[in-house]
């Protein structure tokens, strides 16, 4: 459902992303784990329609779609959902009426009229129970005030209410401790279903033993430096990055 | 997102620009004794009002324009503008609603205000003022079961001249300022409201201004008095045709509450602010105040400035009876050349008053905003309290946000806090929206929503709607 072809991105000049290919197919769940400024976030972006990227070669299709020409709202109503690393306050939005206006801006795109206020009412209820999440954070500004592990709760809450068919989720487990990171990958783990894939981005294979991935790969210095199994998680733990440092001198000295 | 997205969002065409073709009896511009007889002659006024307005006048000529607010523009030429202009009656003048020029009414229609009692909001009363005169005021005959007084400012004169002559002028004299004073030398026409003894005003009084005729000035006055344990929300909406020059507005409203009484004063102001380049549009220079005299008493201010070309307003509290309470509530937003200096006064005199201010101003394109207010506790205003908090807004780089408090404590009792902020819409905050399928114009007005949050929800309802819309329209890149 997602083809990522030969994907060439810089950021203000510099190259960040270097050819990456990546297929991921409906009901599949792969991981990209990588040192810190290989590339993840930045992929995670290009997927998601941020600007300040521009791809220099390649591309990426959604369902045989050419995402890349599409703005991120049209991305979004596809069906493409990113959870993001540093969820963003809006003062003064209650939660709830910002993911109305979403699911309702979803259901425009598709022709639909908007949402039963009761219908929104039982499925809203009913995902809170998904991410154990109060009923009075649905009041509450979008994550203003809303501790770490609150913020992601919110973000798979929000996804888990939208019900994308894909999703991104960017270092999720970032800042969460070991109960939030369990609330998380439940509710991960709940909307994962053979229609829904999920590209997991994450520093730490931690977060692979809750979310537990159908492909790792490895992402160093905007390329792909290695792919595997679930398996590959586990030995990165406990090898670390280094062994995939492209500067020669430094990984002779780790291998040797 | 990029700046000049930003700036094409914030731009957009005024609605209500259009011109009622209409005969109007205006007098020629100028302005002198002469002039200032001739209008309340034309009103059949007493000669006591006759001699305050003349007052008013010699004291103006002594006058200089005031120059401490930051906004910039050429000198008004006094002498250029009419000072009197009405939609010109056919016959006697109309006995019921239903026999005002049908082009007027279809003005108000067009304007969402429908005249007639039957099509008008459940539960608001509206006194329709055009130019210079009032032309309709809606379910008299229902308030006056209660004893209230809903009528235009003429009518109070001739009608209830005791009461208006009792309060008018006491809580903005007529040598306050620049613009009062000349307000009250021409002053044409407006609202007048008495609300009785211990009564509930059962709907909403609603004042609706529009400025049709060109060269002319709108300069009316609202004197609004609550008796003892009376209450009233009180609505004011505003716009005016789309023409090159500055059409200057200069009104004063006077508030006045007795002991246990509150009055709620909302407005919307959305006068034509000029083209995108600044041309045209209204200098809207108002004067503002309540006076809380007895105790426990409220005054509450809410206003959403979004239109006009400059906005020089104040609209202020004097809390002098013990316990009284007086509340501030503003959303201003600027774009293109607009320029807005406005804020409030609270003067604390009496024991225990509180006072709430809460601004919000959202300056966009080249718009520049300013807060200014003053906070003065007197000696005699034990355990004073009051809470300031001003918030900007800025979307895009040429835009400008300013706060100018001021805060004169002279009894050490009182305590007085303010807090200010500055943020600029982000473009994380738009990608977000994005990011769940809420276009970028949405995710604006939805941020922008919510930035003023505060402020719409002390709206009565159906204007919290209106306001919602306004901001919205006023921040959309698509045509009206």
């Amino acid at each position: 459902m997602l083809e990522i072809h030969n994907l060439h991105v810089t950021v203000e000049g510099r190259d960040i992303l270097k050819g990456i290919d990546l297929t991921i197919q409906p009901g599949e769940t792969h991981a990209i784990m990588g040192p810190n400024g290989s590339g993840k976030s930045t992929l995670a972006n290009v997927i998601a329609g941020r600007e300040g990227y521009t791809v220099t070669q390649g591309g990426i299709r959604f369902d045989g779609k050419n995402l890349l020409e599409m703005d991120a709202e049209t991305r979004a109503c596809e069906g493409l959902f990113l959870a993001f690393q540093y969820p963003v306050e809006i003062p003064g939005v209650a939660n709830l009426y910002f993911l109305k206006a979403a699911v309702n801006a979803v259901r425009k795109y598709r022709g639909e009229s908007p949402v039963d206020a009761m219908d929104f009412w039982e499925l809203v209820r009913e995902r809170m129970e998904l991410v154990k999440m109060d009923e009075s954070m649905l009041k509450r500004s979008v994550n203003e005030g809303f501790s770490g592990g609150e913020k992601k709760r919110n973000e798979i809450f929000q996804m888990a209410v939208l019900q994308p068919r894909f999703a991104v989720l960017d270092e999720t487990d970032s800042g969460l401790d070991i109960d939030a990171l369990k609330v998380v990958a439940d509710g991960v783990n709940a909307l994962r279903s053979p229609e829904r894939g999920f590209l997991v981005i994450t520093h730490y294979q931690r977060l692979l033993d809750y979310i537990v991935p159908d492909h790792v790969h490895v992402l160093v210095n905007g390329k792909i430096a290695r792919s595997g199994g679930k398996e590959l998680a586990v030995e990165l733990e406990e090898q670390g990055y280094a062994l995939y440092n492209e500067e020669p001198g430094r990984a002779r000295r780790v291998a040797a | 997102m990029t700046d000049s997205t930003l700036e094409r969002l914030a731009t957009s065409d005024y609605k209500y620009g259009f011109i009622t073709d209409i005969e109007h009896d205006t007098v020629p511009p100028g302005l002198n004794e002469a002039v200032i007889r001739l209008i309340s002659a034309k009103k059949q006024e007493p000669d006591w009002l006759l001699n305050w307005r003349l007052e008013a006048f010699r004291h103006w000529l002594t006058l200089a324009t005031p120059q401490w607010a930051r906004v910039h523009y050429p000198p008004i030429d006094y002498q250029a503008i009419s000072y009197y202009s009405a939609p010109k009656q056919k016959g006697e003048g109309p006995k019921s609603l239903d026999e005002i020029d049908p082009e007027l009414r279809r003005t108000y229609e067009k304007l969402g205000i429908p005249l007639a009692e039957q099509e008008i909001l459940a539960g608001v009363a509206v006194d329709a003022v055009f130019d210079s005169v009032s032309v309709a005021t809606s379910y008299k005959g229902k308030l006056a079961e209660k004893g209230i007084i809903f009528c235009s400012f003429s009518e109070a004169v001739h009608e209830y001249p005791d009461l208006v002559r009792k309060y008018l002028g006491t809580v903005v004299p007529y040598r306050d300022n620049y613009y009062a004073t000349l307000n009250s030398a021409v002053f044409s026409d407006g609202s007048f409201v008495y609300i009785p003894k211990g009564v509930r005003c059962p709907m909403e009084l609603s004042t609706y201004f529009r400025i049709n005729a060109s060269n002319t000035g709108q300069f009316e006055r609202t004197l609004i008095i609550a008796d003892e344990g009376a209450y009233v929300s009180y609505l004011e909406g505003c716009t005016a045709p789309q023409r090159d020059e500055n059409q200057l507005h200069a009104a004063v409203v006077e508030l006045i509450t007795l002991d246990d009484a509150t009055i709620k004063y909302s407005t919307v102001q959305n006068w034509y602010p000029g083209d995108a380049e600044g041309k045209g549009g209204i200098y809207n220079f108002v004067t503002k105040r309540g006076m809380c005299r007895g105790r426990n008493s409220k005054i509450s201010w809410t206003q959403v400035e979004t239109g006009s070309a400059i906005t020089w307003k104040y609209p202020s509290c004097i809390l002098r009876g013990e316990n009284s309470v007086g509340e501030f509530y503003s959303v201003a937003l600027t774009r293109d050349y607009q320029q807005a200096d406005t804020g409030t006064k609270m003067i604390h005199i009496g024991k225990n008053t509180r006072s709430t201010i809460v601004s919000k101003g959202i300056s966009s394109g080249r718009g520049q905003n300013a807060y200014r207010g003053l906070v003065k506790i007197l000696p005699t205003a034990e355990n004073a309290r009051n809470h300031s908090q001003c918030d900007s807004l800025l979307m895009g780089d040429q835009c400008g946000a300013h706060t100018f408090p001021y805060i004169d404590v002279q009894n050490p009792s009182a305590q007085v806090e303010h807090e200010a902020s500055t943020s600029k819409i982000n473009e994380d905050q738009i990608f977000y929206c994005k990011q769940r399928g809420i276009s970028t114009e949405d995710a604006v007005s939805l941020i922008v929503n919510g930035f003023c949050k505060e402020v719409f929800k002390e709206l009565p309802m159906e204007f919290a709607v209106e306001a919602q819309k306004l901001i919205e329209l006023k921040l959309e890149g698509s045509v009206g």
